[in-house]
């Protein structure tokens, strides 16, 4: 093949790549558009416009269980994010910054599994563990298994950071006859605060939308905002939904350009 | 890291070995320290109920469908074997593994192709509108294609126009776009951080050395965006083979996956020691996996 041959095929290559991910651009925001634009429409039928309307959002504000569901979730959401972010940016430390110490390695195993581990699996197990030593479940046992879950993520994610950072600053700071303290409030501290910060807004979202754990370790009256949600899927489709689904989506946008922001911000 | 005392005029000395050995053990010490709150955390909400699944798999069923531990028997486990119950496992990992599939073939084009522009300000721009739907609430994403696939839907409208398809809602198909759409961001953030990183000046000399553009491709891209493969197919393979959200709402009765199944065990059917085993059987794959990725170094986060 001849260099010309090969770069009108590379071209080619690209410009069917490009294609592509125009089309799966598409494919990823489309339907969450469809979603937003009908919340908007006034027709008691989902898919038929019926002109610009806000009814669905004035009955959605006027939905008392709805609006208590979403209190529980910012609840839930607030204390576990706080919570997970504490311990995990610890368990980052200590997996970055100290060499040898015992149970590490098993320590490193166990972090990775909730990441991975299907939400079904982890409901499961969270049920039966709180049957059975007795723990009356709630908004307690929610905020419980929330932790579980996003302790692992943001210890990933401050890990990440402490991995792209000179330990170098902190030999200086040292040096420098800083104490620990000082060195970790001064220097450590503040060059990891766009991971820990970013750890905490995913932690913060993955709480908010948590469906399928949430229902399961839950208690009489105290449901969350997408298990609520999730019911009313089950049972039909109505153009409330549509306005939930938007005011949740437009949520978790912002803390995504939120976590961007800051973690951008080196 | 080296080890500095908060007292400097202890520095010196540090060349007696047993200082050093006894400086090298409060480090270990202060790493421990600094775990321990996430440790017993995790291991009193996450190894210990991990455990507690495969204990009560043995366990007989109560009157209420709560496990009585009592009469222990493995029931639980020979009833993976059941016609009926070995349908449902194997159409989940037919699901699972042809989701991966696809994830990785529509996943691997499309991050190649933002890894690839010229421009860092441009993958930047590409990789943030991969994030934004990957960050969005899973539950509504699959609510939208129970909008599109139904009756008076627009993709069943489209269908119907061109004569191609008709309604697609509570079939396979419609699960397998749900779990296609769901779970294609977390194939795809894996695999752009590997192809990202790939040394260009490889291929280059590959292609120096009369190497075609596929041989390149295959000898040399390919196995360099391996770490990126294989931590993008256990986040995609994992969640559906436990998928439950994407089934339930766009699937039917015909569609059963195992985490359907699961519920159901622990909803209507009261069978929880049945459901216990069911997700132990879900742990141990998800064990296997996880040895896997820690083997194959393909640790990106």
């Amino acid at each position: 093949m001849t260099l010309h041959e090969g770069a009108a095929t590379g071209r080619r290559l690209d410009r069917v790549l490009s294609i592509n991910g125009w089309f799966i651009f598409a494919f990823l925001y489309l339907p969450i558009l469809v979603v937003i634009v009908f919340s908007f429409s006034g027709a008691q039928n989902v898919g038929i416009w019926g002109g610009f309307s806000l009814r669905w959002y004035e009955r959605m504000f006027g939905n008392g269980p709805l609006l208590h569901s979403l209190q529980n979730t910012l609840w839930i959401a607030l204390f576990s994010t706080i919570i997970s972010t504490v311990l995990g940016t610890a368990a980052a430390l200590a997996l970055d910054r100290y060499r040898r110490w015992v149970g590490k390695g098993a320590f490193d195993a166990i972090l990775y599994m909730p990441v991975i581990i299907p939400d079904v699996t982890m409901a499961v197990m969270l049920l039966l563990w709180f049957t059975q030593i007795g723990l009356p479940l709630g908004r307690g046992s929610i905020l419980l298994a929330h932790i579980a879950f996003n302790i692992s993520f943001v210890a990933i994610v401050v890990r990440a950071r402490l991995a792209n950072m000179d330990p170098a600053v902190e030999e200086a700071a040292s040096d420098l006859y800083a104490t620990r303290w000082q060195t970790f409030r001064r220097v450590t501290l503040p060059l990891i605060m766009p991971g820990v910060l970013g750890g905490a807004l995913l932690a913060l979202t993955l709480s908010l939308d948590d469906v399928v754990i949430t229902s399961f370790v839950q208690g009489p009256g105290a449901t969350t905002l997408p298990v609520h949600v999730f019911g009313l899927i089950r049972r039909s489709v109505t153009p409330e939904i549509n306005a939930v689904s938007t005011l949740m989506v437009t949520a978790s946008m912002v803390l995504v350009f939120a976590s961007l922001a800051i973690q951008r911000r080196e | 890291m080296t080890m500095i005392d908060e007292r400097p005029d202890e520095l010196p000395e540090t060349a007696n070995p047993e200082l050093e050995r006894r400086a090298e053990r409060r480090e270990s010490w202060r790493g421990f320290l600094h775990a321990v709150p996430a440790y017993v955390y995790l291991i009193f909400f996450f190894v210990l109920p991990l455990g507690i699944v495969f204990v009560f798999s043995f366990a007989s069923r109560g009157r209420t469908g709560r496990p009585n531990l009592e009469g222990w028997n493995v029931d639980g486990w020979t009833r993976l074997t059941d016609p009926l119950v070995s349908t449902i496992v194997g159409r989940s990992l037919f699901v699972a593994v042809v989701n991966t599939a696809l994830c990785l073939i529509i996943g691997y084009a499309f991050a190649y192709w933002i890894a690839t522009r010229p421009k860092q300000s441009t993958r930047t721009l590409l990789l943030i509108l991969v994030l934004i739907p990957f960050w969005s609430n899973f539950l509504v994403r699959t609510y939208a294609w129970r909008m599109l696939l139904d009756s008076d839907g627009y993709i069943t409208q489209l269908g119907e126009l061109t004569g191609l398809w008709g309604r697609t809602l509570f079939t396979l198909p419609a699960v397998f776009l749900g779990l296609l759409y769901g779970y294609l961001p977390f194939m795809v953030l894996p695999l752009y951080a590997a192809i990202e990183r790939i040394d260009w000046s490889l291929v280059e000399a590959g292609r120096d050395l009369y190497a075609s553009g596929t041989r390149a491709f295959l000898k040399i891209t390919l196995p360099l965006s391996r770490p990126g493969i294989i931590a993008g197919s256990i986040l995609v393979f994992i969640p559906s083979l436990g998928a439950y959200v994407t089934p339930d709402i766009l699937g039917g009765a015909k569609t059963t996956l195992l985490g359907n199944f699961i519920v159901t065990q622990f909803g209507a059917a009261r069978n929880w020691p049945f459901g216990s085993a069911l997700s132990g059987a879900i742990l141990i794959v998800m064990l296997l996996a996880t040895i896997l990725y820690f083997r194959s170094g393909a640790r990106t986060v």
